[in-house]
């Protein structure tokens, strides 16, 4: 598997006149063709943001960033016009959480597909109306060639976001970038629409980013997870290792806080207080304020991502003293 | 003038807190000729439940199942069409007894929008003395009131009763929502999704106080979420719901250890799983549940039901009781006609 994407030192500031947002400090991962990684965080973590960067999606006049985004080598920051429009839609595509507001109310859906097929493959009328429909059968979408003549609003939430992702993938991107799909949708659908989306991410060979606020919904999609806290990865790791064996504080307590099965009776491990203001840059750890194994060295300096083996990074100064005392 | 002291308990611990029977509530729906389209969601129908003095009672189900509808019921932010509700022996909204707003100080409800729901033009101070002072309470006892409801959800008085809502987060907004609700001293609290909006480190916090706070006030809770995990974690009893109606109440053990209508199996197995090594292989049933508007005939489920057959058409089956928990499903039915119908 090759490297399909690759992010560096990504930093995403938001400027307005009344204050200013440093939403992403520092992200840097990679995808490869034919995987999914799961990006898992909080509201504010900067999960959805770095999404957005990759397709340049931030306003310019507001927006400040450094550091490289490269989808196949190309450079994706300092990419001109042209070249953005094709990797918008064609190289990589997005889906996002609500549906409804993705696709314009005053067209069918037939008509939406087959019009973007038309604009990034050169296809004639008739041969992206055929498309159209190949696209609904391929997202299971029932009784396709009725469909296409459907408006939004007559469809289901479900079918809606199936109807999206038709239109994500209607001119075979490389990497598919996904922003909570699944939030807006009761529990029986969206279980229909995360095995969809893996069975296709499997068939197409496309690289996947599943942005999520769920730990569940991350662990059924993701081969490998995220976490992201105040715009840092603090971890990041294969989903069973992540699972298993989280070592930051923030994703054990994230994993320990989160209610499932046989929890009845005991007491919940919450994280105490909020997460921080982002309108400053962190001196040092910008979780040592809510962590219970906090040390004086933690303020000091922010902590580098470190590998702890087997393509297992963590960010927290604990992990580079165990380490330490590991090698010692 | 009395000094809003809690209600004192009536009939006595067997006695349901709340009786609900027969409660419906259709909502016409817009458009059509002079407005009137003639058409009904049937939001809540026929739907009878009890709350026991001082349980949990978790309502699940999806989006346009009514389990918001029967909150705003219960508490009468709507009124029923059709239906009686009994509070500790007294009727409520009849002659002989308690009026709504004497309901509304016994009950009282937190919301999903902790936001929407607090004024954003008055501090957290005088949200929470509002009621108090409305049902009679002299501003000096008001105001001791609104610190020890700080205090009770863990917001240091002296630093937030000044604030006005869009100083607070999203958890300390709803930690003041919660207050809010405990101002009168209410018997029954309707949570109608009020940690589904929270981030996961947050809601674990909120979750552990609602727990302490019910054992410390002696409070019952109706808890409404679409999250069945938290409804697990919180719940004595859990109800079911689907388009409009129960399909299955019972003991949490029952309802999570062997859950008998396909619905409610089919709900379970949704939840994804939290193990990478047994993902989910198959959705449990397919496609999006109906529209409300015209919900299918007989059994209401029956279009996303594995197990429909001809009966489930032509009959609607009733809640029926078999042993740990009540199942409304043919299946369960002796001789109703369905070929997997238990043997009497």
């Amino acid at each position: 598997m090759s490297n399909l994407l690759q992010v560096r030192d990504l930093h995403v500031t938001f400027v307005t006149p009344d204050r200013t947002v440093n939403a992403v400090n520092g992200v840097s991962f990679d995808v490869r063709r034919g995987e999914t990684l799961g990006i898992l965080g909080e509201s504010g973590s900067g999960k959805s943001v770095t999404l957005r960067s990759i397709l340049r999606l931030h306003p310019e006049h507001r927006t400040r960033w450094s550091g490289s985004i490269k989808l196949e080598g190309d450079e994706i920051l300092t990419m001109g016009r042209g070249a953005l429009s094709d990797l918008r839609g064609q190289r990589v595509a997005m889906i996002f959480q609500e549906p409804a507001t993705a696709f314009d109310p005053v067209f069918t859906i037939g008509h939406q597909i087959a019009e973007t097929v038309r604009r990034h493959t050169g296809k004639g009328e008739a041969d992206s109306w055929t498309r159209a429909r190949e696209l609904l059968e391929m997202v299971r979408i029932p009784s396709p060639a009725q469909r296409l003549k459907a408006y939004p609003h007559e469809m289901s939430g479900g079918m809606r976001q199936r109807a999206m992702i038709a239109l994500a993938l209607s001119c075979n991107p490389s990497l598919l970038l996904a922003d909570e799909p699944t939030t807006a949708l009761d529990a029986t659908v969206q279980i229909q629409v995360l095995l969809l989306i893996r069975e296709l991410q499997r068939e197409l060979d496309v690289g996947v980013i599943f942005v999520t606020h769920d730990i569940g919904v991350a662990v059924e999609v993701s081969d490998r997870i995220g976490v992201m806290y105040a715009g840092k990865i603090v971890e990041l790791a294969p989903v069973e290792q992540m699972v298993d064996a989280p070592r930051h504080p923030y994703s054990r307590g994230l994993l320990a806080s989160t209610v499932h099965d046989g929890m009845r009776g005991r007491r919940l491990e919450a994280i105490p207080g909020a997460p921080p203001d982002l309108a400053e840059v962190p001196t040092g750890c910008s979780f040592a304020l809510r962590c219970k194994f906090v040390q004086s060295n933690c303020v000091a300096r922010p902590p580098d991502l470190r590998e702890v083996g087997g393509s297992h990074l963590v960010r927290c100064v604990l992990v580079d003293a165990q380490e330490a005392g590991v090698a010692a | 003038m009395e000094s809003l002291v809690p209600v004192e308990d009536r009939g006595g611990p067997a006695q349901p807190l709340l009786l609900a029977s027969g409660l419906r509530k259709h909502f016409p729906v817009p458009g059509g000729l002079l407005g009137r389209s003639g058409k009904v969601v049937r939001a809540v129908d026929d739907l009878s439940l009890s709350v026991a003095k001082g349980e949990t009672l978790g309502v699940v189900g999806e989006s346009g199942c009514g389990k918001s509808t029967v909150a705003r019921l219960l508490i009468r932010l709507i009124k029923p069409d059709r239906g009686t509700m009994v509070l500790d022996g007294d009727p409520v909204d009849e002659p002989h007894g308690i009026t709504v707003n004497e309901l509304r100080r016994q009950v009282q409800m937190v919301f999903q929008d902790s936001y929407a729901s607090l004024n954003p033009r008055l501090t957290i101070g005088e949200t929470l003395a509002f009621a108090p002072k409305a049902h009679g309470l002299p501003a000096a006892e008001a105001r001791a009131r609104v610190r020890d409801l700080l205090d009770k959800v863990g917001l240091d008085p002296t630093n937030y009763a000044e604030r006005y809502p869009h100083e607070l987060s999203g958890g300390q907004r709803q930690r003041v929502n919660i207050a809010r609700a405990l101002a009168l001293r209410p018997r029954l609290v309707i949570l109608d999704e009020a940690v589904s909006a929270l981030d996961k480190s947050v809601e674990a916090q909120v979750l552990n106080m609602l727990v302490d706070l019910k054992t410390e006030l002696g409070l019952t809770y109706i808890f409404i979420s679409h999250d069945l995990n938290v409804v697990q974690y919180l719940s004595d009893r859990v109800l079911v719901m689907y388009l409009g109606k129960i399909v299955e109440l019972g003991s949490v053990e029952a309802i999570y250890g062997d859950p008998q209508h396909p619905y409610t199996r089919a709900l379970l197995s949704a939840r994804p799983s939290m193990d990478p090594r047994r993902r989910t292989k198959e959705a449990p049933i397919q496609g999006d549940p109906p529209n409300p508007i015209d919900p299918p005939s007989g059994c209401r489920f029956r279009t996303r039901c594995p197990f429909a057959e001809d009966v489930c058409a032509r009959a609607e089956p009733p809640l029926a009781d078999t042993g740990a928990q009540a199942v409304a499903c043919h299946m369960r039915i002796a001789g109703s006609g369905h070929s997997k119908a238990v043997a009497t």
